[in-house]
């Protein structure tokens, strides 16, 4: 699904200094680091954000070349970034940009368009298993949301728009235990042995609802070490301060 | 980023800039007393009405060209203009459609106006006024059995003098400005529109102007009346040819509203904005004023502003009725070298009287975009109220947004609200929308139209479509 060869990115300076890692079809990986260890870089950097220059190393997203691709041609091959901080666009209504967001990829994959019916049932579906009210359909999109509806409206793009790998960054942050629990339950529901999951996350409590197959620690823009779900505990109860010292 | 992508999408072309071969029938350039006469000898008009033109034109001279706005031109020379023209056809005037030149009526077709069986079908009646003549109303008839007036400005004139006599020049006094005084003296054609007593127009009423021949100035005159008691909502287009040199556009509009009368007045203004080096254009100096006369009457003023190399009009409404209520809906965008200066007053008089001014200003390019609004509330105008909501997007580093905002409260019990905000494009919202497969032309669109819903929806179905596609044409993009 994605591998990720020698990886190094700058924004003024370097940051990411050679990331390897690769997921396979249906796996859920997490990230975790203290802050500054170059976890967001790595985010924005896989969805294609301008500000970041990648220095060095390759990305293969199911055989292809990302790194060569825009933004949009990412999403169009099934990449979905969850945001750390989703952005607001005011009258913009939620609705109408989820439309355009999954018809502009049908488009680029040469399906046809959802028309307003179908898109409507398929929407009415979803935002019932993420635990919204239709009136959220008609609000511009995360404009006046709390931290909470940002994020569950992110799952909810994520469901509309079925990627082959989603990177979750941080998702859990600002999220009270209902709320994430809730945003657990969405991504789970999407869980289907092929599609993937890049979760990455400050803290172990996360996991506790997305369990994830491979745990990978990520310090000063590396990952230091890689384990199984159990490393996350381990994290949790030792801080980071445990490996820093010991690469 | 943000800025490579609007620059890519912001450059638009402008699609009216045809120029239609059609001889017409003009009076040589220049200005004088000779001039006014003539135009008023060739419209056949009454005596009152030629009295009325000298008059501003007398007062015309003694004036000079406002330079308040925050606008740069150079001087306008207007003995150069020429102030008639008519378009040329084999009788004494078109009379019916089949009469009309089959040219004009396939420049229409270009512009897209509905003018035949589309017309119909859109339920929309068009008076279009092409350079300084009315050449056709379509549903005359329908409308008549209503008992509504709505015919050219000549045809008024001839048919309704009364009408024109009682109301001319009432909302818009020619001492007004500068321009409303060039537009009364030399005024060629333009609207006339009365709806008597308890009458709802079964139809949106609609005008198109263009200017085409060269060096021609447009000066038309629009007379809306909405007697107790009625309502009319009546839309307004305009466009122009592509052309190296600036064309003057001086109209003006009078709007009154009488008892419980509403009067919703919508305009989508795409006048030719000169090129990228701001070369040619359209100097739009326009006069448009509502005069809420009645009690519990309404004027509301929806518009559209794409067009013109210069725009200079302030669409107000002067709230004399007790329980009145005017609005003002703008969305002004300048791209390339345009400047637009754009506003609106309200005038509170009566008692409870409300108003509302919701203006967005797009500035891209070098574009520079005011707003300039007056708020006052006279001694009279016991717990009148207003909200004022101004917000500009800047999509360039090179571009401007200005806002002059005045309020005058004389009237202790009398509420005002200003709220104000300027915000660019950012690269957030830019890369959220890609991160989603929508294209960075697609994604700017959506946020300008985004931004811009407020005013949209305040325009007739068919408007707000319309509307939607021109920012299109300038941002080049998908909305919906």
């Amino acid at each position: 699904m994605l591998a990720i060869k020698n990886l190094h990115a700058s924004i003024s300076q370097p940051i990411l200094r050679g990331i390897n890692l690769t997921i396979n079809p249906g796996e859920v990986h997490a990230i975790m680091g203290p802050n500054g260890s170059g976890k967001s870089t790595l985010s924005n950097v896989l969805a294609g954000r301008e500000e970041y220059q990648v220095t060095d190393g390759e990305v293969q997203l199911n055989g292809k070349d990302l790194l060569s691709m825009q933004p949009e041609e990412r999403a169009a091959q099934g990449l979905f970034l969850a945001f750390q901080y989703p952005v607001e666009i005011p009258g913009v209504n939620n609705m109408y940009f989820l439309k355009a967001a999954v018809n502009s990829i049908r488009k680029q994959r040469n399906l046809s368009p959802l028309d307003a019916v179908d898109f409507i049932q398929l929407i009415k579906s979803k935002i019932k298993e993420i635990g919204f009210d239709e009136s959220f359909l008609h609000r511009a999109v995360n404009e006046g949301f709390s931290g909470g509806e940002k994020k569950r409206n992110e799952v909810l793009q994520m469901m509309m728009l079925e990627p082959h790998l989603a990177i979750l960054d941080e998702t859990d942050s600002g999220l009270d235990i209902d709320a994430l629990q809730m945003v657990a339950k969405g991504v789970n529901s999407l869980r289907d042995g092929k599609r993937s999951f890049l979760v990455v996350t400050h803290y172990q409590r996360l996991l506790n609802y997305i369990v994830p197959d491979v745990v990978h620690v990520m310090v000063q823009g590396k990952i230091i070490k890689s384990g199984g779900k159990e490393l996350a505990l381990e994290l949790e109860e030792k801080g980071y301060g445990w490996l820093e010292g010991n690469p | 980023m943000a800025n490579q992508y609007i620059k890519e999408v912001v450059n638009q072309t402008y699609q009216y800039g045809f120029v239609t071969a059609i001889e017409s029938d003009a009076i040589a350039p220049g200005l004088s007393e000779e001039v006014v006469r003539e135009i008023s000898r060739r419209k056949d008009e009454p005596e009152f009405l030629l009295a009325w033109r000298l008059k501003a034109y007398q007062h015309w001279l003694t004036l000079s060209p406002p330079e308040w706005a925050k606008v740069k031109y150079p001087k306008i020379d207007y003995q150069k203009i020429i102030y008639y023209s008519a378009p040329k056809s084999k009788k004494d005037g078109p009379k019916s459609l089949e009469d009309v030149d089959p040219k004009l009526l396939e420049t229409y077709a270009k512009l897209g106006i509905p003018l035949h069986e589309r017309a119909k079908l859109a339920g929309v009646a068009v008076d279009a006024v092409f350079d300084s003549v009315s050449v056709a109303t379509t549903f005359k008839e329908k409308l008549s059995e209503a008992g509504v007036i709505f015919c050219s400005f000549s045809d008024a004139v001839k048919n309704h003098p009364e009408l024109i006599q009682k109301y001319l020049g009432t909302v818009v006094p020619y001492r007004d400005n500068y321009f409303a005084a060039l537009n009364s003296a030399v005024f060629s054609d333009g609207s006339f529109v009365y709806i008597p007593k308890g009458v709802r127009c079964p139809m949106e009423l609609s005008t198109y102007f263009r200017i085409n021949a060269a060096n021609t100035g447009q000066f038309e005159r629009t007379l809306i009346i909405a007697d107790d008691d009625s309502y009319v909502s009546y839309l307004e287009g305009c466009t122009a040819p592509m052309r190296d040199e600036n064309q003057l556009h001086a109209a003006v509009v009078e709007l009154i509203a009488l008892e419980k009368a509403q009067i919703k007045y919508s305009t989508v203004q795409n006048w030719y904005p000169g090129d990228e080096e701001g070369r040619g254009g359209i100097y739009n100096f326009v006069t448009k004023r509502g005069a809420c006369r009645g009690k519990h009457s309404k004027i509301s003023w929806t518009q559209i502003e794409t067009g013109s190399a210069i725009t200079w009009k302030y669409p107000s409404v002067v709230l004399q009725g007790d329980h009145s209520v005017g609005e003002f809906y703008s969305v002004a965008l300048t791209n390339h070298y345009q400047q637009a200066d754009t506003g609106t007053k309200m005038i509170h008089i009566g008692k409870n009287t409300r108003s509302t001014i919701i203006s967005k200003g797009i500035s891209a390019g070098r574009g520079q975009n005011t707003y300039r609004g007056l708020v006052r509330m006279l001694p009279t105008a016991a717990r009148a109220r207003n909200y004022t909501q101004c917000d500009s997007l800047l999509l360039s580093q090179t571009c401007g947004a200005h806002t002059f905002p005045t309020i005058d409260v004389k009237n202790a019990t009398a509420q005002v609200e200003h709220e104000a905000s300027t915000s660019k494009i950012g690269d957030d919202q830019l890369f959220y929308c890609k991160q989603r497969g929508i294209s960075a032309e697609d994604a700017v669109s959506m946020i300008v139209n985004g931004f811009c819903k407020q005013v949209f929806k305040e325009l007739p179905m068919e408007f707000a479509v319309e509307a939607q596609k021109l920012l299109e044409v300038s941002l080049e993009g998908s909305v919906g």
